[in-house]
């Protein structure tokens, strides 16, 4: 081993009160998909404290670049132009080099590509809607988008979703594991969305809310949203490698 | 004041949604093209070392109904009980092994099956050997925070009896649903049950 680190002990409990609940009957579809019963807590073990390693090989180089890597040659997706970027990190604040980073979203007028969705703003033919990157040594990552719209949802009679970006993040663990949205600034539609009312704290949900970075920006090109996202973190093992019989 | 330890708050979870095929297994949803295969479609190679098992199994809601819209991760040892990660310092594991899977469930039926090995045995944190198991982690619309659990073989009698973790369970009579059924040689159902009297033991880890 390289690492001149001390060894890490097991993954920090997570903290369940700023994640939501599983039950939560205002988001109807989880009132029969949410488990009842008590979960069984234990201490990582080496299943969860591994987790799988993505190759750069496989990365393509516009899987991060959602505005052309479903467009025909020459053309590019419709809508406003955004860069998204941002760190991964621990909870010890360390950035998580080369781990995967997956994201979907709706088009510009808030439009999935997929079979079952049938709202009625259209397909835009240059825009697939999925991404992928790894992350850098210092754990930053960054796509090209659009900025998604936000549509109608058969939820209450008229619930919106707020624009937002679906993110799937592995860390270096599968205790880690975490697939969460991105929301932008300033959208009113946050506040009344009930899946972002999931989250029980409004500071909790604040941390899923990108910032415009304009000094981040394209001039005449695009504009930049910071998106920072947090895995969980491990224990220093100071105690539990003690030697035997002390 | 004293000091205050600085940990960061782990980013809250939101629900996978209805489309969560689009992100992360693009050509089953239909968007073809943009990468080779979908990630965690293929585990095992013909010089993948260990036994070749398929487990296969749907995901009930409470009302009985199997989801449609879920996907399903798995993470594993390989036939020696060694983790393919750069995590793993106990030694080499094979390189002809990914112990990573991702299933989107079939489109008509929403059953998930992964073409995989038998794992080896890993230990506890404490040293104690844990039985052959499989972790699971399934996401969908409507699960608020991806739901952790984890597969044992009814085929390891005695090694599950001696599991430090499956002897945690206080309600024995739960145990019976971490636990694959064999039904032919080599093919094991693993039905998960988000609610009702046989709800699966999920995990908090």
């Amino acid at each position: 081993m390289t690492d001149a680190k001390p060894p890490r002990g097991g993954y920090i409990q997570r903290d369940r009160n700023r994640h939501p609940p599983a039950y939560v009957p205002g988001y109807k579809t989880s009132v029969t998909r949410s488990p009842q019963k008590a979960l069984l807590s234990f201490p990582s073990t080496l299943s969860e404290e591994t987790g799988p390693l993505f190759s750069r090989s496989i990365i393509g180089p516009r899987d991060n670049d959602l505005l052309h890597n479903h467009a025909a040659a020459d053309e590019s997706a419709i809508g406003p132009r955004i860069l998204v970027y941002g760190q991964v990190r621990d909870q010890s604040g360390q950035g998580l080099p080369d781990t995967l980073l997956e994201v979907w979203q709706a088009n510009a007028g808030g439009r999935y590509r997929h079979r079952q969705e049938t709202y009625l703003a259209p397909l835009d033919p240059n825009f697939g809607g999925c991404g992928r990157c790894l992350t850098d040594a210092r754990g930053f990552y960054e796509f090209r988008s659009v900025m998604p719209g936000p549509y109608p949802w058969p939820n209450g009679v008229n619930d919106w979703r707020p624009s937002h970006i679906h993110f799937s993040l592995f860390g270096q663990a599968f205790a880690q594991r975490l697939i969460t949205q991105m929301y932008f600034e300033g959208d009113p539609l946050i506040w009344k969305c009930p899946i972002v009312n999931t989250i029980p704290s409004r500071q909790a949900i604040e941390d899923l809310i990108a910032v415009l970075d304009l000094n981040a920006s394209l001039p005449m090109d695009t504009l930049a949203y910071r998106f920072d996202i947090t895995l969980r973190g491990r224990r220093q093992t100071f105690f539990e490698n003690r030697p035997e019989g002390l | 004041m004293p000091q205050t330890p600085t940990y960061l708050n782990e980013s809250p979870s939101q629900t996978a949604g209805p489309y969560v095929h689009i992100g992360c297994t693009p050509n089953f949803s239909g968007i073809e093209g943009l990468y080779g295969e979908d990630p965690g479609s293929v585990m095992v190679n013909p010089e993948t070392l260990g036994e070749r098992i398929t487990i296969r199994g749907s995901i009930l809601d409470g009302l009985g109904a199997p989801l449609k819209d879920a996907l399903v991760e798995i993470w594993q040892a390989d036939a020696a009980g060694l983790y393919v990660s750069p995590q793993e310092t106990r030694g080499q594991a094979d390189p002809n092994f990914s112990g990573w899977g991702r299933s989107a469930g079939d489109v008509e039926s929403g059953e998930f099956v992964f073409e995989t090995i038998k794992p080896g045995q890993v230990p506890y944190p404490d040293g104690r050997i844990q039985a052959p198991h499989i972790s699971f982690w399934i996401v969908a619309r409507g699960i608020n925070l991806g739901l952790h659990t984890r597969l044992y073989f009814d085929d390891e009698g005695e090694a599950n009896a001696a599991d430090p973790m499956l002897s945690r369970i206080e309600l024995r009579q739960r145990l019976a649903t971490l636990i694959a059924i064999s039904e032919a040689p080599g093919v094991y159902r693993f039905d998960i049950h988000l609610q009702g009297l046989t709800e699966t033991v999920f995990f908090d880890i």
